[in-house]
């Protein structure tokens, strides 16, 4: 790697590598960082990591997410009328970075929330709190190019987005760009349990490879452990799964221990999948 | 890559998820070849003159104005076939639609006159519609959820956020990243991502053409100013696409002040917002420090929308046109004067642009020709209009 930025530990790289070693693939919760409120979230985090979870994907609550379904929208709502702002999240996440030196931290939000802060300094901010990746949900690699660029100064990984629709020339323009890991989306739509994933073609896994993207995890419709399963043996390197995570929170609002022990638990599940 | 610009200066662009990237491509290049196919652009002049009855006039005021110096035009957009100028784009996209082989149409409503005059479009041309309104607009503009629901189209309320526009277009645009290869997202206003505000401005520009020709007929001489409400830009875009490089035309857009521009209620995205991203395109919007999109507000649903296009964003920067704001009091009162003076009930959203209109009437000191663009017609309003008024102005 060119980079420059002397402290920055590429974390998602040693987490494949050790991965690999075992035959295993990566399981990855995604939780709306702030839901429902500071404290249980900061509880919540540490549950999926005490479950076994490989990497984390967080979210920040937005008031206008269209990728979104039903579920991380509550989530959204949920943490923004506990009135959470950016500082919150990003303080949540010191704490958690603080605990947990080695796992891989990606955010995945909104344009509108890194522009209003300003693109240098919410990176900056991002890298300060311990976080190694960034997904912009609303950002194509058409309009990616100055995200990338702060990304490479701040030592944030840009991690891009390969939908099930994309061209030979997406992908290989993702090839060119793409560090720490391709969010492989396994269907199209929004966010949500409801639909299920569609397990990719052998082709397309084949055709990341060509164009050498960075390791594809498997997202979108991912709620039982035959998916994840399902997603490892066609050739992704893991699985995310969001609103089947964040269902076991809305569920169980009103009882935190139990949500807690049942969010461990579900990873405990998803990531005994992984074992090839 | 983009075959047409996607940006005007910084504003504009494609700020949405991947995924529905190779649909706004697709649709990039149908209306590419469209405007360059005689056959679609007979059949779509065709349309707007024999089912949406085109040219619409324009009126000059007979007693409106006191100032002797000062002559204001209406463009009557307000006879359009379906009550506002909202057909006119729709007629264009819904072909594009049958150009694409798509059988399905998408849209968000705000006041219900996209949804309806979509709602006219797709039952013609024999489309698909569910259109998606926030659950207050359902409520505030209830005879436009009969009127779609008579023509056809679905109507779904959407209860997430506000309830109102803003809403409705992230609802439409969540169907339309799992519903792109058979339905068209039928955006109704110059905004959102490219190369919406692009194909939104050509499918109205003839509203500012037939201006031109018709006030050079009448008066053999551009007028001073043109008038337009902004709620997304699209009235007011194809108001001003034809006299932008017209530089003795002053381009004026007026954004709902609500109850105050001081307050938190109003809508005036340009004049009180700042830079950021919303429905896919970098423009002005209003938003918190964090960058959380703020509610917008206005008496009227159809300028009640927290952003505005990005070629109105990239017009202010440049100097080219102006954008003031006009409070819902000073909207209801031309609304009225309108009424009893001409007797032509505007739109809540067109009595923006006439309430400036009347001030820079009053104010003239020169010859000046005023020409305001009147949007739609107020049937719409005129429940919402009463219980405001009660029957003060009935005696
Ligand atoms: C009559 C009328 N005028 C104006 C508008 C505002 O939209 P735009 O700014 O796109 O012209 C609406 C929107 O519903 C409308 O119904």
């Amino acid at each position: 790697m060119t980079n420059s930025v002397a402290n920055s530990i590429d974390r998602y790289a040693k987490l494949f590598e050790q991965l690999d070693q075992k035959n295993e693939g990566a399981f990855v919760p995604f939780v709306m960082v702030g839901d429902p409120d500071i404290s249980t979230s900061v509880n919540i985090i540490n549950a999926l990591i005490s479950g076994g979870a490989d990497a984390l994907e967080l979210g920040f609550p937005y008031s206008d997410p269209i990728a979104d379904g039903p579920t991380i929208q509550q989530a959204s709502i949920r943490a923004l009328s506990n009135k959470i702002k950016t500082d919150d999240n990003f303080e949540i996440i010191r704490q958690v970075r603080a605990a947990h030196p080695n796992i891989p931290i990606g955010l995945l939000l909104y344009s509108n929330l890194v522009l209003k802060r300003g693109i240098e300094k919410f990176y900056q901010d991002a890298m300060n709190a311990g976080v190694d990746s960034i997904l912009i949900a609303d950002v194509p690699l058409r309009e990616a190019d100055r995200f990338i660029a702060v990304a490479k100064q701040t030592g944030i990984k840009q991690i891009l987005i390969a939908p099930p629709n994309a061209s030979d020339d997406t992908l290989a323009e993702i090839g060119e760009k793409s560090q720490g890991y391709t969010y492989l989306l396994g269907r199209a739509g929004v966010t949500g349990a409801e639909t299920a994933v569609t397990i990719p073609a052998s082709a397309l896994i084949d055709k990341l490879t060509q164009y050498k993207v960075a390791p594809p995890l498997l997202g979108f419709g991912i709620s039982t452990p035959a998916q994840v399963k399902d997603a490892i043996q066609s050739g992704a390197a893991g699985a995310i799964s969001g609103s089947a995570t964040v269902n076991i929170i809305a569920e169980n609002l009103s009882q935190p221990e139990i949500m807690l022990d049942k969010l461990q638990s579900f990873v405990t599940e998803m990531k005994a999948a992984t074992h090839k | 890559m983009n075959h047409l610009d996607s940006k005007f200066g910084d504003y504009g662009g494609m700020y949405v998820p991947e995924l529905l990237i190779p649909a706004l491509d697709q649709l990039e290049q149908a209306f590419i070849d469209a405007q360059k196919d005689p056959d679609f652009q007979a059949e779509f002049m065709g349309l707007l003159k024999d089912y949406a009855g085109r040219p619409t006039a324009m009126t000059l005021t007979r007693n409106l104005v006191n100032n002797p110096k000062v002559k204001l035009y209406l463009k009557r957009e307000d006879l359009l076939h379906g009550g506002a100028h909202k057909t006119n784009q729709v007629l264009g996209q819904a072909l594009l639609t049958k150009r694409m082989g798509k059988t399905e149409v998408i849209a968000e409503t705000g006041a219900g006159q996209h949804g309806v005059a979509t709602a006219l479009a797709c039952a013609l041309m024999g489309l698909k519609a569910r259109i998606y309104m926030g659950a207050k607009d359902v409520e505030r503009q209830a005879p436009n959820v009969f009127r779609m629901r008579l023509m056809g189209a679905e109507v779904i309320p959407v209860h997430a956020g506000s309830g109102t526009l803003k809403d409705a277009v992230n609802e439409a645009m969540r169907d339309w990243s799992a519903s792109y290869d058979k339905a068209h997202y039928l955006l109704g206003t110059a905004a959102g991502p490219h190369p919406f505000p692009t194909i939104v401005r050509e499918f109205h520009r003839m509203i500012g053409e037939e201006t031109k020709a018709q006030i050079l007929e009448k008066e053999g001489r551009l007028p001073d100013a043109v008038v337009a409400c902004v709620g997304g830009g699209s009235n007011a875009i194809g108001m001003f696409a034809d006299f932008i490089d017209e530089p003795s035309v002053k381009l004026i857009g007026v954004e709902p002040a609500g109850k105050g521009v001081h307050t938190a209620e109003h809508g005036a995205a340009i004049g009180k917002g700042t830079k950021g991203i919303l429905h896919g395109a970098y423009s002005y919007i209003m938003q918190d420090n964090d960058g959380q999109i703020e509610e917008s507000y206005s008496v009227s649903a159809g300028l009640d929308y927290p952003a505005v296009g990005p070629q109105h964003a990239y017009l202010s920067d440049i100097g080219r046109a102006e954008y003031v704001s006009v409070t819902d009091d000073e909207a209801l009162n031309a609304f009225q004067i309108l009424s009893r003076k001409e007797g032509i009930i505007p739109a809540l959203e067109s009595s923006h642009a006439l309430a400036h209109a009347l001030n820079m009437a009053d104010e003239a000191e020169e010859e000046t020709i005023i020409v305001v663009n009147l949007s739609g017609r107020g049937d719409k309003d005129l429940a919402h209009v009463h219980s405001i008024l009660g029957d003060q102005n009935h005696d």
